[in-house]
């Protein structure tokens, strides 16, 4: 039953975007189709949803709804694992549509609005079906579909140079990524006999290790884990605000999934591939947060977030295949089960700060951090929505992210106590993680405050005004779903058991319950005391001012100061009388000391030398820090290949004379290798 | 036992900031102000009016309550000397570290409300420096959960290690000098930060609070004065693990040590001048290899 409401959610949602396609391009038809359209999407992914939240509490099942491509191999199928992501899936995509009336007007988009809305739920199809898929082929259907509707969303405001690019390198990305995804394919056919993606119970070494090294490289690049993430800072850029939501929030999980999804189908791997994972996420998770630091663009620091995120959800999947190579199952528990929270958890606050900062792209028109100040008096909901969100990627209690990360923490705490000097040194992995969530704060503390706080530093700022019911909605619910999972995460528990359950599949053990591992329960306590005491004091302070300086006061206590009264004044600035907005610390001056000391990986550009002489020369300084891997090697290693290519190109000129030469040439060589060695014989 | 400690945490705070600064007068040849000092300025700031400036939103007000709140709630996690915490559970040492980062951003960012380029400043700075600290706090808690085998500051700080395990007892002496140097920076002590410079420019903790006046300054202060003595008693349960066995001897043992840690860091703010901005993160990647160190001897 509810494996057929995905199904049909799936044939919904892909036919979603088709329904706009009966309307006009422009004026109020343009709105009727933009809202048929979504209205169809949002029944479609209620009804997934629906569908895959009771996946969630059921057994495992495969469906053999076609005869194809061969009879007897499953197609699709649905577990809790399965249903784990399509919940966030559907839930996301289903509330981003909803804000894309707010922040893309069909009326005023005519020109891409009616190929956003189709693409849309074509890529919201591409991952239910790549989510639901027993069977290669059926993945890789879902897996292009989902891959190529992301780029056209990512290019479609392909009026700018920068974007058309940003989606060439996706494209290209995404290709390197599916080649391997291919080749990995090919080897689980050669060492299983069938492309069905069901559990194999042992594997030829070399196949095995193939297979994981091909998946990571796959479903790496589309997970944005580092180094193969240069695609993602751009293409979430360029894409159009809620379209990032879908795509950082959710599409970069698809990865994770293909990585989980895998990983749980092979047999038991050795503790190597472990500290592998777990290596490559604390890579990702401290030079994303360190490249985040480092931008300028709220879009682009959210996107390098995402390489973050990614990382720590790494760092939980490599600790969880080493609890499954130690035999110990309170780790998988933790680890696995931390790992798939933060997938919903970030899934729940990316998205929701991507929509806050398109909230701010669509009232000011820049996504400049350095130009932006002051705009929580003009966008009090947006910027109160994504404070929490800010609270919530940093891991803070008492909200969700402190959750996911907690759990994590505790997996590493477990495995102080294997045996062996070796395995207490992947507790190294605890300071990392706190080295990540320091500088997260940093880096959102400088979001939040040079977006929100303060001044404005540019006109664009002062033009803010808060955005449309039918996109602060959509923020408001995630921003209560972060609260909900933070204060609440008792109610999680099930769920991730049941999740990392149908994960652990290989194992006989089962696995401790993690609402016993981990102390969730004082969690929510505290998590609970936190919001009530603050609540309290903000309510004694507000009674204490609440009467404007009526109070009349003795003379004595007024020389003293000592009143009731509640004043105000501008900013002291220690006594400067002017000050404007342009003299506010800048995002980049507070990002600058950090940045400078990830200098051996960022490559700031060097501090301009001292100004010298009576008329110094201009001197310039650039803040701006290029992706290492697209900068340094991707760009030059493309170009070396051009550069190649060149010397293979004077062969082709389009000369039908010259290619009559090429074939007479190859053909005299053809027949010369025919001749024997012994020498041209006369035929009898 | 939960009632004493509640008191010590909210009672005892300014005193420990008054004997530092009785330490340093009496190295300055001064009588310097009385012990009950503190109190007064903090009761006074509570009676005061409020300037309020206009470029500031909730996010200002936020900071110092936020603050406040998650000082106090670190405070009940923590054990105080040999008497144990008021709350404690398996992993509750992440909270721990974790409530200070919440403190943290509110304070980071009420700084920012303002809008003043001194308070931008500060705010960077304690950002930047908090990101050696906290790892630091970890590399410790890693430590003595490998040695202790739990998972709750109760049992890694209530065991003495440094008394009943003689093996981990250099590695412990290694943290100890790493968490002190942590105490000093979290706390904006002299050689990281000077309360009392009169250079708005080299400040960090009194620059993010420069316009905080009135009950939000004196809620500030009282925080950042607990937050001294809840940091100091995770550095007494390491270094100084002495007790008696009887609750109410063990938590004057811990009140005179909190006492005496006060006036050595009393002592180092008058022998020391502050670093020079850029030497801080050497001074706590120190601190980061010290706990680091200490960890990986242990673990071998």
């Amino acid at each position: 039953m509810s494996f057929y409401l995905i199904v049909w959610a799936i044939i919904l949602s892909a036919a979603s975007g088709l329904a706009g396609l009966f309307f006009k391009r422009r004026g109020r038809a343009a709105r009727s189709g933009q809202i048929a359209c979504v209205l169809i999407l949002v029944v479609a992914c209620t009804a997934g949803l629906v569908g895959s939240v009771r996946g969630l509490f059921e057994p495992a099942s495969v469906s053999y709804l076609l005869p194809w491509p061969s009879a007897g191999e499953p197609l699709l199928g649905l577990d809790p694992l399965s249903a784990f992501f399509l919940v966030l899936v559907f839930f996301v995509a289903s509330l981003c549509s909803i804000y894309a009336l707010g922040y893309t007007p069909a009326e005023r988009n005519p020109r891409t609005s009616r190929r956003t809305q189709l693409f849309f739920g074509l890529l919201v199809a591409g991952m239910a079906l790549l989510l639901i898929a027993r069977h290669a082929l059926a993945f890789l259907v879902g897996w292009e579909a989902m891959a190529l509707s992301a780029y056209f969303l990512i290019v479609s405001e392909d009026g700018l140079r920068e974007n058309r690019r940003a989606g060439f390198v996706y494209l290209v990305a995404t290709h390197y990524g599916t080649l391997a995804l291919f080749g990995m394919f090919a080897l689980w056919h050669a060492a299983t006999g069938s492309f069905e993606l069901s559990p194999a119970a042992s594997m030829d070494g070399g196949a095995l290790c193939g297979i994981v090294l091909l998946a990571l490289f796959g479903f790496g690049v589309k997970a944005g884990m580092m180094p193969l993430h240069f695609w993602l800072p751009g293409a979430h850029a360029a894409a159009p605000s809620h379209v990032s939501a879908l795509l950082s929030g959710v599409m970069l999980k698809m990865g994770i999934y293909g990585i989980v999804r895998m990983l749980s189908l092979l047999p038991v791997l050795s503790a190597f591939w472990g500290v592998l994972v777990l290596c490559l996420g604390a890579v990702s998770g401290l030079l994303g947060v360190a490249y985040a630091l480092a931008q300028h663009d709220l879009k682009r620091l959210l996107a390098y977030h995402s390489v973050e995120n990614i990382g720590i959800i790494l760092m939980g999947l490599g600790l969880a295949l080493l609890g499954r190579a130690w035999g110990r199952p309170e780790i998988v528990a933790l680890a696995m089960g931390g790992c798939l929270l933060h997938v919903w958890n970030h899934g729940l606050f990316k998205s929701l700060l991507f929509l806050g900062a398109g909230s701010v792209l669509r009232a000011t028109g820049t996504r400049r951090i350095d130009k932006l100040g002051g705009l929580i008096k003009s966008m009090p909901w947006t910027a109160g929505f994504f404070i929490v969100g800010a609270v919530a990627i940093c891991g803070l209690p008492p909200l969700n992210g402190f959750v996911s990360e907690l759990l994590i923490y505790l997996g590493i705490f477990g495995g102080l106590s294997q045996a062996g000097t070796g395995e207490a040194l992947t507790a190294l992995a605890a300071p990392c993680l706190a080295m990540i969530g320091a500088l997260a704060v940093a880096c959102f503390v400088k979001a939040t405050g040079a977006t929100f706080l303060g001044s404005p530093r540019a006109p664009e700022a002062e033009c803010g005004r808060e955005a449309s019911a039918s996109m602060l909605i959509p923020m408001g619910i995630l921003a209560a779903s972060c609260v909900a999972i933070g204060l609440a995460s008792g109610l999680v528990a099930p769920i991730l058991d049941a999740a990392v359950g149908s994960w652990n599949t290989g194992e006989t053990i089962a696995l401790p319950g993690i609402a016993t591992l981990a102390p969730l329960d004082y969690i929510s306590y505290a998590g609970i005391g936190l919001v009530a005491a603050v609540a309290l004091v903000s309510l004694i302070l507000a009674i204490r001012f609440a009467r404007w300086g009526s109070k009349t006061n003795s003379s004595r206590e007024r020389t003293a100061g000592l009143n009731d009264s509640c004043r105000s004044a501008p900013t002291w600035d220690c006594g400067y009388a002017a000050p404007t907005g342009r003299m506010q610390y800048t995002a980049s001056s507070f990002a600058r000391g950090l940045v400078l000391m990830f200098a051996w990986a960022l490559k700031p550009s060097p501090e301009p030398a001292k100004l010298r002489g009576v008329y110094p020369a201009r001197l310039e300084l650039e803040t701006e820090v290029e992706d290492g891997v697209l900068g340094r090697i991707i760009a030059p290693g493309s170009r070396l290949l051009a550069r190649l290519s060149q010397r293979v190109r004077r062969f082709q000129q389009g000369l039908t004379q010259q290619y009559v030469l090429y074939i007479l040439i190859a053909l005299a060589v053809l027949l010369l290798t025919l001749i024997p060695a012994g020498g041209v014989r006369a035929i009898p | 036992m939960t009632i004493v400690h509640i008191i010590v945490l909210f009672a005892l705070p300014p005193l420990l900031l008054s004997v530092i600064n009785k330490t340093k007068a009496a190295f300055a040849g001064r009588r310097g102000p009385p012990l009950l000092q503190v109190y007064y300025d903090i009761a006074k700031l509570l009676r005061k009016g409020l300037v309020v400036s206009d470029t500031t939103s909730w996010v200002f007000v936020a900071g110092p309550a936020v603050t406040f709140v998650a000082v106090a709630m670190a405070g009940l996690l923590v054990p105080f000397g040999h008497s144990p915490a008021p709350l404690s559970f398996a992993g509750d040492m992440i909270l721990f570290a974790y409530l200070f980062g919440l403190a943290r951003f509110f304070t980071t960012a009420a700084a920012l409300d303002t809008g003043s380029a001194f308070e931008g400043m500060g705010s960077a700075r304690e950002a930047a420096f908090a990101c050696l600290t906290e790892p630091a706090l970890f590399f410790v808690f890693i430590a003595l959960a490998k040695q202790t085998g739990s998972l709750s500051l109760a049992r890694m700080l209530g065991s003495s290690l440094l008394l009943s395990d003689a093996p981990a007892a250099a590695p412990i002496v290694l943290m100890c000098i790493g968490l002190f140097i942590v105490l000093l920076a979290e706390n904006s002590r002299i050689p990281v930060d000077d309360p009392t410079t009169h250079l708005e420019l080299t400040m960090i903790h009194e620059a993010m609070i420069l316009d905080h006046s009135g009950p939000l300054l004196g809620l500030i202060e009282y925080s950042a004065s607990m937050k001294l003595l809840v940091l100091e008693s995770v550095l007494i349960s390491l270094a100084l693990p002495f007790g008696s066995g009887l609750a109410i001897i063990d938590c004057c043992i811990f009140v005179a040590e909190a006492l005496l840690l006060s006036s050595v860091i009393g002592v180092v703010e008058s022998v020391m001048a502050r670093l020079r901005m850029r030497r801080i993160p050497y001074l706590l990647t120190g601190a980061l290899l010290l706990c680091g160190s200490g960890f990986i001897l242990l673990a071998r």
